[in-house]
């Protein structure tokens, strides 16, 4: 396979032709932030914090392939704010009550948010009214959480490939719905991969929560990104 | 008596006809019973959450019931202009129910609903599939009684449109208005030219035939048709396929209605001609579903062309050129208007856009390349093919070649369609069709630029104001902040919510735009619009959401004097809180007065 | 010269925050040293006395009192903080800002147990503040200049932004000093 050179933010990054900007940008270790993009999972481009910028064109770098020459913008700082305006988007958009949620120290979302330091969003909060969902034996759904990144959709479903969580519903009232006959059967290990995949606390294992104790979760002293570059933003 | 079973047991074991057996049942039904959610999901081999997914998508399918009598009243702003407000009233006193519900007896059901289509006779209203035009509050009140008398929807048309619309497999009460014919889309047309000319030369030259002609998409983004097709054609694939994105749901637009009510043929051979250019079998007519009244008469036309030869194996008697054309009907959703999401419909799932590329051309249909044409677009290519491109390039202007449908709505004295050259300014365009006031003139629709006086001697043009030919036009009298307010209601509606900028921002420009139309708004607020509405284009993974802050940002620039008018001057942090209104409901239920917000400052 | 002044309120909240401010350890004898407190919880003054440098809230806006009473720490206080969850978002309060108010006062004074269940009432008195429509956080109702996040935030962060407004130097706020919880 045919070798490629991309540069971001100025530095040559070498790859195998036919992969994502995200993909190129990881193993060259720069980081650009995601929520919905996870391994092995095709990639959707939902949540958009991964947007970068090439010949002044905005596009998502999970499910943009990178082609040779190109030069990719990932830290220019309108661009970065443009990211903490999707993040904060997303605070405003669901009820994101962080210190009542089993989640929290682990979310992706909030280690973003500190990445970024939101200490509050630009926007109105929308407070929107959404109801749990406990039909499932084993899970329990927090709608006030999801920021709708798809990857329960994506990577629970049946042996005979039905879809176990399906977006319900058109724009802000669309919703993640679980299809509670499918849900019933689920193993435990499928459950727990359920919850693990959810980058927010919207996927719950019923009957645990909060086992690790403040200071030594995924996400209190290291923050998010870390194991792809060192470095904060600015 | 019917059962669901019966319907979806009609349909193949295969989850592409998910959205063909859920249309049958909802039409059926009314809406689409728990009972057959599970038939569907058992007999297509899908969960029961994917066929909810795929029927709560759809704006015209549901899963409770929408009444005997489903009142879909258009809530475009065109409709509001001519009068929707007291119509709505009107439904709304004499049913007995508000909109969004339906009758204690489930008898009707009152709905809003995105342009169907008819701004150029407005009020209008589908009621089980069938359209009402320019209604008024007396018309609703004898409707809603024939309804309780139980009288057939079909009855209740007294009186035909013009052209086709009196046909018998039509019916409509809908009006064609054409007001201007120009020679490329409403020229004489001979039945069959297109076809026979094209099957007589070689596909690559009728590609090079379209590409001299330099025929942009006339669709509104304009993307080269011949380049497409070629694009297409050099495809390696076993099959390919022709899409004609017959949904159009741009507010104001209605002019592929015309199209398809007079001169469907013409559209039929511009896909026979797409599908010979690049080597499909195939074209399929994604038709949306407020059309579905034209339907029948565009099967007999599809039949009677099978008849002569005009498609079917052998086309034209051209020996290894078969091909033919299925419908497809839409179910009400406006972002199935762009290409991704229209593929994705068409295959039977949620209409929501795929990422780019591959593009439809690569992976489209069936994942076999495609063309996704526009209804226009394919007319087009069809008289190119005929009369060829000298005679199409002396008509328009050097880089806009031919000529636009448009549709013109609003307050002008001749609504309808009108067929001109490119190059025409707005302000001729207003004076062929009468609008001797205009303050502002909406080009493109929603998605598209809101032009004031000092932008009337712009050009309609790719290269200057590029439209997909829906024109509103505005009045001094009209409010600039309604039409703007309506235009992003319906960006919000009509969001399929799969990323976030776009189902987010919509909402938080309007809540915004509340703000200052509600008196609370600063200098400051103007700032934050515009830099939320760029952030929400530049973000965005299609072309809704990169098009949804234009009815702000596009006034933001051409009336700024109104926002600043609205805004008095003030500058910095003025919050959108009122104590009044906030102590308002606490204050009734303990029978005290709510407080009032000077004091409070004290 | 005359030290900076600082005052401090509890809105709709619990007072976790102001306890976080106590947890500065021993660092609350050099906090007495370099500020004075004008209207506080802490130190019992009701009403200003005098121009305030930095006003912290913690709490959001529940009810018209504490409408009243941040509006009035805006127009005393030269710096306005917004002090955790609550005040940055409404926190726990505005877990009601989904159910209209006529439930909320119905189940706390209708329909909840009581011992006096033949004296059921939505109390009414012209003196009880007005409960808001909803939670509201701070800076929907006035202009705040910083926040700091937490439920609560910790001392540590508490500490750093107090002493950075007093001194007026930028804030130097660490990775683990901002949390939401």
């Amino acid at each position: 396979m045919s070798e490629i050179t991309i540069t971001i933010d100025g530095r040559a990054c070498k790859s195998p032709a036919g992969r994502t900007i995200f993909e190129v940008a990881r193993t060259n270790g720069v980081y650009i932030p995601t929520l919905c993009n996870y391994k092995d999972l095709r990639p959707v481009g939902s949540c958009r914090v991964c947007t970068v910028r090439v010949a002044g064109r905005y596009m998502a770098a999970c499910t943009q392939v990178a082609i040779d020459g190109m030069a990719v913008e990932n830290t220019a700082p309108d661009l970065e704010d443009m990211r903490r305006s999707i993040l904060e988007m997303l605070f405003v958009e669901g009820n994101h009550l962080c210190p009542s949620c089993e989640k929290s120290g682990n979310c992706e979302l909030q280690a973003l948010a500190y990445r970024y330091q939101i200490m509050v969003p630009r926007f109105p909060f929308q407070f929107p009214v959404r109801r749990v969902e406990a039909v499932a034996p084993k899970l329990l759904l927090e709608h006030n959480r999801c920021i709708q990144c798809l990857r329960c959709v994506r990577s629970i479903q049946t042996e005979d490939g039905r879809r176990i969580f399906v977006p319900q519903n058109r724009s802000r009232w669309r919703k993640i719905g679980v299809d509670p006959r499918l849900a019933a059967e689920l193993t435990d290990e499928m459950a727990l991969k359920a919850m693990e995949v959810c980058p927010v606390g919207s996927i719950l294992r019923k009957g645990v929560g909060f086992a690790v104790p403040i200071g030594r979760r995924k996400f209190d002293k290291t923050p998010i990104g870390t194991d792809v570059a060192e470095g904060l933003p600015r | 008596m019917l059962r669901s079973k019966d319907i979806v047991q009609r349909h193949p074991q295969n989850p592409a006809a998910l959205l063909d057996a859920i249309r049958d049942v909802q039409e059926a039904f009314g809406h689409v019973p728990d009972e057959a959610v599970t038939g569907i999901a058992a007999h297509l081999k899908l969960s029961e959450a994917e066929v909810r997914g795929a029927a709560s998508f759809y704006h015209f399918f549901s899963l409770t019931p929408r009444g005997a009598y489903a009142v879909y009243l258009n809530a475009s702003i065109t409709s509001w202009m001519a009068g929707r407000a007291a119509v709505a009233q009107a439904f709304e006193e004499e049913a007995g129910c508000r909109f969004g519900e339906v009758t204690a007896d489930g008898l009707i059901g009152l709905f809003p609903t995105s342009c169907i289509g008819m701004s150029d006779q407005e009020p209008a209203a589908i009621i089980n599939g069938v359209v009402f035009t320019r209604l008024t509050p007396v018309k609703a009140r004898h409707l809603v009684l024939a309804m309780k008398a139980g009288k057939p929807i079909e009855r209740m048309v007294s009186e035909w449109g013009d052209g086709a619309n009196q046909s018998d497999l039509v019916r409509a009460m809908v009006s064609n208005n054409i007001r201007k014919r120009g020679s490329v889309i409403f020229g004489p047309f001979e039945p069959g030219s297109a076809v026979r000319k094209a099957v007589a030369r070689r596909p690559e030259d009728v590609i090079a035939e379209v590409k001299r002609a330099n025929l942009l998409g006339r669709g509104g983004a304009g993307f080269p048709t011949g380049l497409k097709w070629e694009f297409c054609r050099k495809e390696p694939s076993d099959l390919r396929y022709v899409l004609c994105n017959a949904d159009e749901g741009e507010p104001g637009t209605f002019k592929d209605r015309v199209i398809l009510t007079e001169i469907p043929q013409l559209l039929f051979e511009g896909m026979a001609v797409a599908g010979y250019a690049i080597g499909a079998r195939e074209g399929l007519l994604y038709l949306r579903s407020e059309y579905a009244y034209i339907r029948r008469h565009l099967e007999a036309v599809l039949e009677r062309m099978r008849q002569e030869g005009l498609l079917g194996p052998q086309v034209a008697g051209k020996k290894d050129f078969s091909f033919d054309i299925r419908i497809i009907m839409g179910a009400g959703a406006y972002i199935c208007g762009e290409e991704s999401a229209l593929l994705e419909s068409a295959e039977g799932r949620r209409g929501e856009p795929r990422n780019r590329p591959p593009f439809p051309v690569q992976t489209g249909y069936r994942n076999r390349p495609t063309a996704v044409n526009n209804v226009e677009t394919l007319c087009t290519a069809a008289r190119i093919v005929t009369y060829g491109a000298p005679w199409f390039l002396s008509m328009g202007t050097a880089k806009s070649s031919g000529t636009k449908l448009l549709s013109v709505s609003g307050d002008c004295e001749r609504p309808g369609v009108y067929e001109l050259e490119f190059g025409l300014t707005v302000q001729e365009l207003l004076d062929i069709a009468g609008a001797k006031d205009a303050f502002a003139v909406q080009v493109g629709g929603p998605s598209g630029a809101c032009i004031s006086r000092q932008g009337f001697g712009r050009k309609i043009a790719f290269e200057d104001l590029p439209t997909g030919g829906s024109v509103m036009i505005f009045g001094p009298w009209r409010n600039l902040f309604e039409i703007v307010a309506n235009f992003m209601d319906f960006f919000i509606e009509e969001s399929c919510g799969w990323c976030s900028p776009c189902r987010i921002g919509n909402s938080l420009l309007k809540e915004k735009l509340e703000k200052i139309l509600a008196g609370r708004g600063s200098i400051q607020d103007l700032r934050d619009l515009e830099a939320w509405g760029k952030n929400v284009r530049a973000l965005s993974r299609c072309g809704l959401g990169q098009t949804s802050p234009n009815p702000i940002l596009s006034t933001l620039q051409n009336f700024r004097e109104l926002y600043e008018k609205a805004v008095g001057g003030r500058d910095g942090f003025v919050p959108d809180f009122d104590l009044t209104e906030a102590t308002l409901e606490a204050a009734r239920l303990t029978h005290r007065l709510p407080l009032l917000e000077e004091t409070s400052h004290e | 010269m005359s030290k900076p002044v600082i005052a401090t309120a509890s809105l709709a909240g619990c007072f976790g925050c102001h306890m976080s401010l106590l947890d500065i350890d021993d660092r609350i004898l050099k906090l007495v040293e370099l500020v004075e407190f004008n209207k506080s919880p802490i130190d019992d003054i009701k009403t200003f006395t005098k121009p305030v440098d930095v006003g912290l809230i913690e709490g959001g806006c529940c009810n018209s009192e504490n409408v009243e009473n941040l509006r009035a720490f805006r127009k005393n206080c030269k710096v306005l903080v917004s002090v955790g969850e609550c005040a940055i978002m409404g926190g726990l309060p505005a877990l009601r800002n989904g159910i209209p108010v006529r439930e909320c006062l119905e189940e706390a004074f209708l329909n909840s147990p009581t011992v006096a269940p033949e004296d059921r009432i939505i109390p009414n008195d012209e003196e009880i503040p007005i409960v808001l429509d909803k939670v509201y956080p701070c800076h929907e109702i006035v202009k705040i200049d910083h926040f700091l996040p937490g439920c609560p935030p910790s001392a540590d962060l508490i500490w750093e932004a107090l002493t950075a407004l007093v001194e007026g130097r930028p804030l130097n706020l660490t990775y683990e000093m901002i949390k939401f919880d």
